[in-house]
């Protein structure tokens, strides 16, 4: 999209443009028709920045971290259009070599399921080792060594014995934090972690969280976190684009966003947190489900959700308007010619936040 | 690892609750009193609407399941999911039990509606022993406790019709009075409990995989309340569903908690949902009940280090708050051999403040009154927990060296 691809050189901050994802779209052929995952999907991510794509299941976010790291199989997926510029070359042009020394290597990913992402047949020293050996001109003791100071590296205790035992004889958060050990060990420059702490205990994701935190920023790796959790959002980002229905609907600064989303989605988002404040009083909840992808409403995808909408919203839908130099949302309230509405909006903005 | 020492049950031992002895108590320095335990009176004039009366009372209740090995099958060991739980339910309150996975909160509940076999220890619904209930007597009684389950789509036959999904139950419970056995009358109401839940009377010839998370959800329920039950078991009901779709869920369930005078005993992982919905809460840690108290003061002021640790290990949502979290070492020790003493010892941060009290690697901390208003903590330390420790460990911790070296 174009207007994002205006934002870059204004925007201060952590450094250039790592990651540009621009007008990505994944498509699904399946037996009862086309299923547009990602249509549409468009963002920028800095050198050492934090960014996170937020939405609820089915949006596309997850579909977006595997598209950049070309993991959907085609057929049936397609890359329908657009492209996905990681340090300046086309994610999606490059050749099946060319990918394979980017994947794992230049960026790392972690998955929500530790236990079905690694091999449970291979110890996980071994399993450290052969991406090492896969990314990096060392011998197997160098692998070695490397693999030992990186789980050292992830707070891993006693690294020495864990590189012997396998997946199963592990914690779940003792496995997750293989994973990031793997991730790291080729030093990449961009980590995706798709959901990793969703499958967690509350005080194991407590553990993670703060390590990937603290890995981040002792790596300075860019980081592109794919969750459903805006509590986990709000503490380990610095922007966030929310997605609805295969497309990013609202971008911009973790506090802008959370604090003053200008996208009836992301507020109803906010406003379903159940909490100590809204005890006694009905949660506001968003009326209905997500559109149904072979019968996607015409216009705003949101609109047969939203309390807000008018005429307009089912008849067209509405461009990311840019709202600022770091902001955007694909909402018509945003339209300068329907302003009197957007300060209807926010007058009807409830206590809760702000 | 040891094994526990044999130490005694766990009830409510309100002789240790005297105050006096013990430092002055943190948050609401008052004496607590003993008979507020059970009394159902509400802390600091704070209106609950729930009545005195307990529907459920529980006490040292044991589940154990046992491990087998070897060529005979020989039992060599217990899992003890629950191990020595005593609380009790009020009428029309919905009473929230969290804790970590495995730390049997949902084997207790299963437990209460005879999902699962109890070990020992005793469980009253309004006066009958729910423990030793069999036969037709049990059958009866299955009627008035119904259970919400955690997985819409695991909990409902896909080969099912809704109407025979609700039908079943009805017909199993079909007595002459209720008439039904009929057909027309189990009609008429599956209808009118789909309605109720918020869903469509010809719905009812729909098959599950028709249906959304959500709905299915509600087919769930709409099942539990045809029978007209008074206490409902939820087992992480909202757990499986988006956030927009759980509040919708939650929202529903409070409704028709009013409308029909559901007793509630609802057991989540998720902190904020249980604040949200929840009018008291019981903490549990490796198959004991480490905390409980009405949800305002659990909230505020926990009095026990676990229940201290996993309210401060959840991320808030306002980007403003950006606070220093309190962070656990290692994970939950196997409950087929839990720690010595205090289970919470291995990984307690207030016992590592404290310079390692002897205390907790040998006594088995019994639930005990820790303030007024009912609130009951099992730990030696409770009077020692204060925002100053809390801050002093947040302070000095080691947020990535949280794990512990393999066991040998």
């Amino acid at each position: 999209m174009t207007e994002t691809a205006a934002v870059h050189d204004r925007r201060a901050g952590v450094g250039e443009v790592l990651l540009d994802v621009r007008d990505l779209k994944t498509y699904f052929h399946v037996m009862d028709g086309t299923v547009k995952a990602v249509d549409g999907v468009s963002f920028t991510l800095r050198k050492g920045g934090r960014l996170a794509l937020v939405g609820e299941s089915g949006c596309g976010k997850s579909v977006t971290a595997l598209s950049i790291m070309r993991l959907i199989e085609t057929p049936p997926g397609e890359f329908a259009g657009g492209e996905i510029l990681f340090d300046g070359q086309d994610v999606l042009k490059l050749d099946d070599r060319a990918i394979r020394k980017v994947r794992g290597g230049e960026i790392a990913m972690i998955f929500q399921e530790p236990m079905t992402s690694l091999n449970p047949v291979m110890s996980v020293g071994d399993q450290i080792i052969e991406a090492v050996l896969l990314h990096q001109k060392v011998d197997k003791k160098g692998a070695h060594d490397i693999a030992v100071a990186a789980l050292q590296d992830v707070g891993v205790a006693d690294p020495k014995r864990r590189v012997k035992q396998y997946p199963h004889e592990l914690s779940g958060g003792m496995r997750q934090r293989i994973m990031i050990a793997m991730a790291l060990s080729c030093n990449p420059k961009l980590i995706i972690a798709d959901e990793p702490t969703t499958a967690l205990d509350v005080t194991i994701q407590r553990q993670i969280l703060e390590l990937i935190k603290t890995i981040q920023e002792r790596t300075g790796a860019a980081l592109l976190l794919i969750t459903h959790d805006l509590g986990v959002v709000a503490e380990t980002v610095d922007e966030v684009a929310v997605m609805y229905a295969g497309r990013v609907v609202e971008t911009g600064t973790v506090e802008e966003v959370l604090l003053h989303p200008r996208m009836p989605y992301t507020r109803g988002l906010l406003e379903s947190i159940p909490s100590q404040a809204k005890r006694g009083q009905r949660l506001s909840a968003i009326k209905g489900t997500v559109p149904n992808p072979f019968r996607m409403p015409s216009g705003c995808k949101f609109a047969p959700r939203c309390p807000y909408a008018w005429d307009i919203c089912s008849e067209s839908e509405p461009d990311l308007i840019q709202l600022g130099s770091e902001r955007t949302a694909r909402c018509w309230l945003n339209d300068p010619r329907y302003h009197d509405r957007l300060e209807a909006y926010e007058a009807s903005r409830p206590g809760g936040h702000g | 690892m040891t094994m526990p020492s044999g130490s005694p049950d766990p009830s409510f031992s309100e002789v240790d609750a005297a105050p006096a002895e013990m430092p002055v108590a943190v948050y609401r320095p008052e004496n607590a009193s003993a008979s507020d335990a059970s009394g159902g009176s509400d802390s600091a004039g704070r209106p609950t609407g729930a009545p005195a009366e307990n529907l459920i009372t529980i006490e040292d209740l044991k589940t154990y399941y046992p491990i087998r090995a070897g060529l005979l099958r020989r039992t060599v060991g217990n899992v003890r999911a629950v191990d020595g739980v005593s609380f009790e339910i009020r009428r029309g309150e919905i009473f929230g039990l969290v804790g970590e996975s495995g730390c049997g909160k949902t084997t207790l509940g299963r437990t209460l509606v005879r999902l699962e076999k109890s070990t020992s220890g005793q469980a009253h619904f309004d006066g009958t022993d729910l423990l030793t209930l069999h036969g037709s007597g049990l059958k009866k009684f299955r009627r008035r406790m119904q259970v919400i389950f955690q997985d819409p789509v695991g909990s409902l036959n896909p080969r099912m019709p809704v109407s025979d999904l609700i039908g079943e139950g009805l017909l199993a419970q079909a007595t002459p009075e209720n008439g039904w056995a009929d057909r027309k009358v189990r009609d008429k109401r599956i209808g009118d409990y789909l309605e109720e839940v918020g869903l469509r009377r010809d719905y009812s010839r729909r098959y599950p995989h028709e249906f959304s998370g959500g709905q299915r959800q509600r087919v769930g329920i709409a099942r539990a309340l045809a029978l007209e039950p008074e206490f409902i078991f939820a087992d992480e009901p909202v757990s499986a569903l988006d956030v927009s779709i759980q509040s919708q869920v939650l929202n529903l369930l409070l409704d028709l908690r009013e409308r029909f005078n559901l007793t509630f005993l609802f057991v989540a992982h998720n902190l904020s949902v249980v604040q949200y919905i929840s009018d008291r809460v019981g903490v549990m840690y490796l198959g004991r009940l480490v905390e409980v108290a009405e949800v305002a003061d659990l909230y505020a002021g926990p009095r026990h280090p676990y229940t201290v640790a996993l309210l401060s290990a959840v991320p808030d949502p306002d980007p403003r708050v950006r606070k220093k979290h309190l962070v656990l070492k290692g994970d939950v020790p196997s409950p087929a051999a839990p720690p010595s003493g205090c289970r919470f010892h291995t990984r307690c941060w207030l016992y590592e403040q404290l310079g390692k009290p002897e205390k907790c690697t040998t006594d088995d901390p019994s639930l005990r009154v820790v303030e007024q208003g009912g609130h009951l903590a099992a730990c030696h330390f409770s009077e020692n927990l204060d925002d100053a420790v809390v801050r002093q460990t947040v302070a000095t911790q080691d947020v990535v060296q949280t794990t512990v070296p393999v066991e040998a």
